[in-house]
């Protein structure tokens, strides 16, 4: 008995681990866009660096942690949705990582006057992210806060959407800029649009899983 | 012989094993929290337990309901109840074993002419409809409980998941226990009258009595039936049946094991007497019905009437009145072939004789009436018959009637001191009592009471106390050891007995 409850402590060490490991890389993200905007290059290829490595070090906690949920045959009601939700979770990182290459790969031209918009909605995005973890993280052990953060997730999400817009509506009304230019600016808005998106997304399935775990 | 006419009783054990261990383990099983293998495990050992540990209580108010006194009866009557829940399984009614034999059982008191024990009939049934209600207030109570538990615990889902297990195996076992304690009833009940087993001393450790040994064989044939077949319906319950969260099917299981328990343990009816609380009659209850009492029990704290439905509950009151009544008809007719077409014995016939003695005790006791003086030397070979005649001709009140038929019954028995130092354990009698006993050796008696008049006078320790709650206990340990002195005395008895050594002594010289 005692070993079977230090192996289940383990498993659930290993599942705050891969949630602490996303937001490690949300808040890493968060920076390196920071030092990106600032025009530290060097400081910015360091965390997009971390990030990927993040990125790496979450896909192998999640695959071990799926391995023994299934191995073990723990869960057998709740199995499915915990993979669905760490999977999900995942997929939000690999958005981030993806994003952050890009900005290293693109080197998008901010124009001074949007950079604080920018930076809002990274700020608004990554708090989505946040939220999302703790929400997964009390589907886990307090069913009864789930419905607080996804609250939380919902509302930077609409934040998130409100002010890509209107970055989005300033540069598309700027008639000096080149098309490309906007395109190109456009499509970071978009990126980080995405991640909040897809942190609502496992927000709702949060909410349905937590319905299905009341006893 | 005797094995023969176990197998009935041996199948319909076998059929509840099949059926009804899937009350216990079926969710655990159907949403693979348990593996099949494990719940077989334990379900077939606590059965096993609970039969042979704590299965006389409920089994002593079945031999109320119909003491079937004849091997043969006692086939037909449990073949009629597993004939019946056979047929009404494959009607897809949810049918109970414990409704089937008490039918079956009824149908022997009406066919060999005994009298109904209609208060414990109303007892039974009475109880029939108490437990699903019971469990549907145990499982809500212990729902709303567990849920606040957890609002408070905050317990992580992979620990949760892992006491979940433990519970379901825990809780199983004891769900299986209180199955095995309050059903082996219905398996074994009906032979317990007519046992042709002695007690067993097992290596000089422990003494098994002759019932515990059919209950041990009554449980290992439920054992067989969980083995052989329960999976299936262990598949449909968890997965069809009842969708239930393991949480869920936990809390009903432990409702339901509660409830079966209760219903079961004399040792419980013992601390409620000493508490000088109401006791529980001790009566076999289904263990279907209380899981669908159970169910409704959490969708009704879940909140919302909807949680109940009424086409299960419609087909439930109809088991109420359907099984009986098939198994009770089944059970009759089966009777009237085996005595009259296979020429089998299916009951010992009671005779009442109204004699001096019987007139001077039931005027002793205060039973007047020039009627029955006018009855004197006359012979009944059927109880109800003779009931029913009092009613018509005499003007006897029902409660003088009953005296009458109580008295009037012969019962023969012949008092041997040998056997009385064998059988007399003095771990439950005292000296006195056996004392008393032995003093009577040689000594014949017609009638029941009149043994027990006799032995009240030899000795004080076999006086009942004054009917008061906190004597209750003490009386009814009283009555039960009447029933054994009757029963190892009883004159028909010792001659089957004698028919039987000869019998193998004969096989054995030739």
């Amino acid at each position: 008995m005692f070993s079977v409850l230090k192996k289940t402590k383990a498993l659930e060490g290993r599942i705050d681990e891969f949630l602490d490991t996303i937001m490690e890389a949300a808040l890493e993200f968060k920076q390196g866009i920071k030092y990106y905007l600032d025009g530290d290059v060097e400081e910015f290829e360091k965390r997009a660096k971390h990030v990927d490595q993040l990125e790496g070090r979450a896909d192998r906690l999640r695959r071990e942690i799926e391995n023994q949920l299934y191995s073990e045959m723990l869960l057998p009601e709740a199995r499915g949705d915990v993979l669905a939700l760490l999977e999900n979770s995942d997929d939000v990182l690999n958005i981030i990582a993806d994003t952050i290459v890009e900005f290293s790969i693109e080197q998008p031209e901010f124009l001074p006057e949007i950079t604080d918009q920018f930076m809002t909605l990274v700020d608004v995005s990554i708090e989505a992210v946040e939220e999302m973890v703790m929400a997964v993280r009390s589907y886990f052990k307090d069913i009864t806060a789930v419905r607080d953060h996804i609250t939380k997730v919902m509302f930077f999400e609409k934040e998130s959407d409100k002010v890509g817009e209107k970055i989005k509506r300033y540069l598309f009304s700027r008639k000096d800029l080149r098309l490309s230019h906007k395109m190109h600016l456009r499509t970071f808005v978009s990126y980080l649009q995405a991640i909040a998106d897809k942190a609502e997304d496992i927000g709702d399935r949060v909410t349905i899983y937590a319905i299905k775990r009341m006893v | 012989m005797v094995w023969f006419y176990l197998l009935s009783g041996l199948f319909l054990g076998w059929s509840l094993g099949a059926n009804d261990a899937a009350n216990v383990f079926g969710t655990a099983v159907g949403t693979r929290m348990v593996k099949f293998k494990v719940a077989a495990f334990i379900a077939s050992v606590f059965v096993i337990i609970g039969a042979v540990v704590s299965g006389a209580g409920a089994a002593h108010t079945l031999g109320k309901l119909g003491a079937v006194n004849a091997l043969g009866g006692a086939f037909t009557v449990a073949l009629a109840a597993a004939v019946t829940v056979s047929w009404m399984t494959k009607l897809g009614l949810p049918v109970s074993t414990t409704q089937a034999i008490v039918g079956a059982i009824v149908g022997w008191d009406i066919f060999a002419g005994v009298l109904i024990d209609t208060k414990t009939l109303t007892k039974i049934v009475s109880t029939w409809v108490i437990c699903p209600i019971l469990t549907g207030a145990f499982s809500f109570v212990i729902f709303k409980l567990t849920k606040a538990l957890l609002k408070f615990a905050k317990i992580h889902i992979l620990e949760l998941d892992l006491y979940t297990r433990c519970g379901l195996l825990v809780i199983g076992a004891f769900g299986a226990y209180s199955l095995g304690a309050n059903n082996i009833a219905n398996v074994m009940g009906v032979f317990v009258t007519a046992n042709p087993f002695k007690d067993l001393n097992v290596f000089g450790l422990f003494t098994l009595r002759g019932t515990q040994i059919l209950f041990l064989l009554g449980g290992i044939a439920i054992a067989v039936g969980i083995y052989t077949y329960s999976y299936r319906v262990m598949k449909t319950v968890g997965s069809d049946i009842f969708k239930l969260s393991p949480i869920a099917a936990l809390i009903v299981v432990l409702a339901e094991s509660l409830v079966l328990f209760i219903f079961a343990s004399e040792s419980l009816e013992r601390l409620l007497i000493r508490l000088g609380l109401p006791t529980i009659p001790l009566v076999p209850v289904s263990s279907s019905q209380a899981v669908v009492g159970g169910v409704i029990g959490i969708g009704l704290a879940r909140g919302g009437g909807r949680a109940i439905n009424f086409g299960i509950l419609t087909k439930i009151f109809w088991g109420w009145i359907l099984t009986p009544l098939t198994a009770g008809i089944i059970s009759f007719f089966s009777l009237f072939f085996m005595q009259n077409v296979f020429q089998q014995k299916v009951y010992e016939p009671v005779t009442h004789q109204i004699t001096d003695t019987v007139l001077q005790k039931l005027e002793a006791e205060g039973v007047k009436n020039p009627f029955l003086d006018s009855l004197r030397g006359r012979i009944f070979h059927n109880s109800r018959k003779l009931k029913y005649y009092l009613k018509l001709k005499s003007n006897l009140h029902w409660s003088e009637i009953d005296k009458v038929i109580e008295y009037s019954l012969v019962d023969s028995m012949m008092i041997d001191s040998n056997v009385a130092k064998v059988e007399l354990k003095p771990n439950w009698f005292t000296e006195g009592q056996i004392e008393a006993v032995k003093r009577l050796h040689g000594t014949v008696f017609a009638h029941r009471w009149q043994l027990a008049d006799t032995l009240q006078k030899l000795s004080p320790e076999w006086r009942f106390k004054p009917k008061k709650r906190e004597n209750r206990a003490y009386n009814k340990d009283l009555a039960a050891k009447y029933q054994k002195i009757f029963h190892i005395f009883r004159l028909s008895r010792i001659r089957k007995e004698e028919e039987f050594e000869g019998g193998t002594h004969s096989k054995g010289t030739a």
